[in-house]
């Protein structure tokens, strides 16, 4: 299957820092939640990812991308 | 030496300064404010009556080296709601209160004569009542600049604004912090107890005293460093907090789909980017202020800041998610500075930043405000709100009254008391809270919200009924006790990580006070508490049929999940079954 989606991509707080705040991306279908959090390197950061959420709604980092598809990363939460 | 009760009678200008009885002794913080109202507070008297009480409590670790242990606690009957209030700050409050071996401050009664104001100087073995004609019609921070002036920086100062001596609902008692700004006891109305009492200030001078006493100070060295250890592990104690404030969740609730907006009729907030942690993260480094401030001694979170203009002068402080929400999200202001003006304006006049925009959201349906307008939002709290004009008396009254007076349905209170940032209907854990607590729709009363939006496999569906009430009952039960020992209520997150920051909290309790509390007991103990405070409620006369959520959250899905307010009263009853 060499069929290719867009998602975009959005970044909060820490995971900013030396990344970018939103991003259109293009992947091969298949690709996985587990495959961007790799190739941006969350989880080799000092700030282990808090929150996954597809579409406004939590997913696993197993959960294979689809077209179109928004995926928001967030570190841990606090206060309130 | 040991602590000391110290009674303040208003209707005699008199004070005692009593024993503690032992009943009272394992009590401190909440604990113990909860106990004095349950047992001393006729819990049918009007809040603004003679018969009505404010008891001040340190909590059981305040005055200590432990970490984040600077929380006062403040109880009464609230005016808001109609039943017990518990209200806790940060600032200098609790530390000095505990040097000078304070264990309870409990100001009972009404002046027999009603047109003058008070000023109480509290010292170890006096408190002076001080006739203060000057400070009437003034406000907070001119009150607190006059006791810098005649005492030193290092008393404890107390005050209200306008809005507390005129006794509205939305009106708080400020505290003194660590940098001459202020912190406040915010929910519940207790400034309008405050003025009922004609009360203006209070200050407390413990400077010559150092009346806090540890058993066991190795040991409690030993459990200080551990609990220490626990707060420096998480990063969000250790990190998060002081980057970018509480206002990170601006973008994480607007991001799970829970912040309310546009007066709870949307998830989504189409501002999220101008009134996000990020970009006042971005502002304050631009303009040369301080992302990493704390409210109190001791404090290894920083989650305060200082937020300075775009010419660098100073604006505001303390500029908490909450707030942010009220103007930016439930009002719709875009413009952060005009936030944050608003924000240190409410700072000023002793307004509870909570309700006061609740409030002006839900005027934008009653055809008083337009969405969105910042400028009219701070010209009616300055203008009208803290002038008394039958306006401002409307808004200043909170935000269940204004909609009765506007046959509004569309309000979002729970004992009449505003919903705080997080929507119930997408975030349900909190919405068992707010319909719960004792306290009126308090997210504080037991945040399950970093447990509803987390990643671990023991997360609670924020979408889902499934383990809401057991979650929101363990939250409440382990917050009544957090708040018992004078902590910040941030340390819940590192709680969230294992056992260890609670057993060295244990452990610091029984160092100091040379008692054998276990985890066991220390859960008995705030169940306890909550049982004592909904008792207080009942007798108040709010019942089982107070502890629901707006009838409109059950017919209107909230976007952009579509999800209802699903609970029955039955299944919210059973959160009582403890």
């Amino acid at each position: 299957m060499d069929k290719s989606i867009t998602i975009t991509i959005q970044l909060f707080a820490e995971y900013r820092e030396n990344r970018f705040k939103v991003e259109k991306r293009v992947y091969a279908s298949g690709t996985t939640a587990q495959d961007i959090i790799d190739e941006l390197g969350i989880n080799e950061h000092e700030f282990p990812l808090g929150i996954l959420m597809v579409n406004s709604k939590h997913e696993k980092d197993e959960y294979i991308l689809q077209e179109g598809d928004v995926l928001a990363f967030f570190p841990e939460i606090a206060g309130g | 030496m040991s602590d000391k009760i110290y009674r303040i009678d208003m209707n005699k200008l008199s004070f005692k300064i009593e024993n503690v009885p032992e009943e009272w002794k394992a009590l401190g913080g909440r604990g113990l404010t909860s106990n004095i109202v349950a047992n001393e507070v006729d819990p049918e008297c009007h809040p603004l009556g003679p018969n009505n009480k404010l008891v001040f409590a340190p909590g059981l670790l305040s005055g200590t080296t432990a970490v984040n242990s600077g929380r006062n606690s403040l109880g009464a009957k609230s005016p808001l709601t109609g039943g017990i209030k518990e209200s806790n700050v940060g600032g200098t409050l609790a530390g000095i209160l505990s040097k000078l071996g304070v264990k309870a401050l409990i100001v009972e009664g009404i002046p027999k004569d009603d047109t003058k104001f008070y000023h109480l100087h509290v010292t170890k073995d006096n408190v002076d009542f001080i006739e203060v004609p000057e400070l009437v019609g003034k406000d907070n921070y001119f009150v607190l600049d006059s006791m810098l002036e005649k005492y030193d920086k290092k008393v404890a100062v107390m005050s209200i604004g306008r809005p507390g001596e005129m006794k509205m609902v939305t009106s708080n008692i400020s505290v003194k912090d660590t940098q001459e700004k202020l912190r406040s006891f915010g929910r519940g109305g207790l400034g309008a107890v405050m003025g009922s009492k004609k009360i203006k200030c209070i200050t407390v001078d413990a400077e010559k005293y150092k009346e806090v006493t540890v058993s066991n100070p190795e040991k409690f060295k030993d459990a200080s460093k551990r609990f220490t250890q626990t707060l420096k592990n998480n990063h969000t104690t250790s990190k998060g907090l002081a980057a970018f404030g509480t206002a990170a969740l601006v973008n994480v609730i607007n991001g799970a789909g829970a912040l309310p907006s546009r007066n709870f009729t949307n998830g989504n907030t189409e501002n999220a980017e101008f009134i996000c942690g990020e970009t006042l993260a971005e502002n304050i480094k631009q303009r040369d202020g301080k992302t990493a401030h704390g409210c109190l001694q001791g404090c290894i979170m920083q989650c305060s800041q200082v937020y300075n203009d775009k010419d660098g002068n100073y604006l505001t402080s303390g500029f908490e998610y909450e707030t942010i929400w009220a103007f930016g999200a439930h009002l719709g202001i875009k413009d952060l500075d005009q936030i944050a003006k608003i924000d240190a304006l409410m700072d000023d006049l002793g307004l509870d930043s909570i309700e006061t925009g609740a409030t002006l959201g839900v005027a934008v349906e009653a055809g008083l405000i337009e969405y969105g307008d910042g400028e009219k939002a701070y010209d009616i709290i300055e203008n009208e709100l803290a002038k008394g004009t039958p306006l401002g008396r409307i808004i200043g009254s909170g935000a269940g009254n204004l909609g009765k007076l506007y046959g509004l349905t569309r309000v979002a209170v729970v004992k009449n008391q505003s919903m705080p940032a997080y929507d119930p209907r997408a975030i349900k854990g909190i919405g068992i809270t707010y319909a719960t607590t004792p306290m009126g729709s308090d997210h504080t009363a037991g945040f399950t919200v970093p447990v509803n939006l987390s990643q671990a496999d023991n997360r609670v569906d924020p979408l889902k009924k499934e383990n809401q009430i057991d979650l929101s009952r363990r939250m409440q039960v382990q917050t009544a006790m957090v708040d018992s020992l004078g902590m910040c209520n941030f340390i819940a997150r590192p709680m969230l990580d294992g056992p260890k920051c609670l057993l060295a909290m244990v452990d610091m309790i029984n160092a100091r006070f040379d008692s054998k509390l276990t985890v066991d007991g220390w859960k008995n103990l705030g169940k306890t508490i909550l049982k004592t405070e909904k008792a207080f409620n009942l007798k108040a006369g709010l019942t089982n049929a107070d502890d629901r959520l707006p009838e409109f959250m059950r017919y209107e899905p909230l976007p952009p999940h579509n999800t209802a307010w699903d609970f029955t009263g039955k299944e919210i009853d059973e959160f009582w079954n403890f």
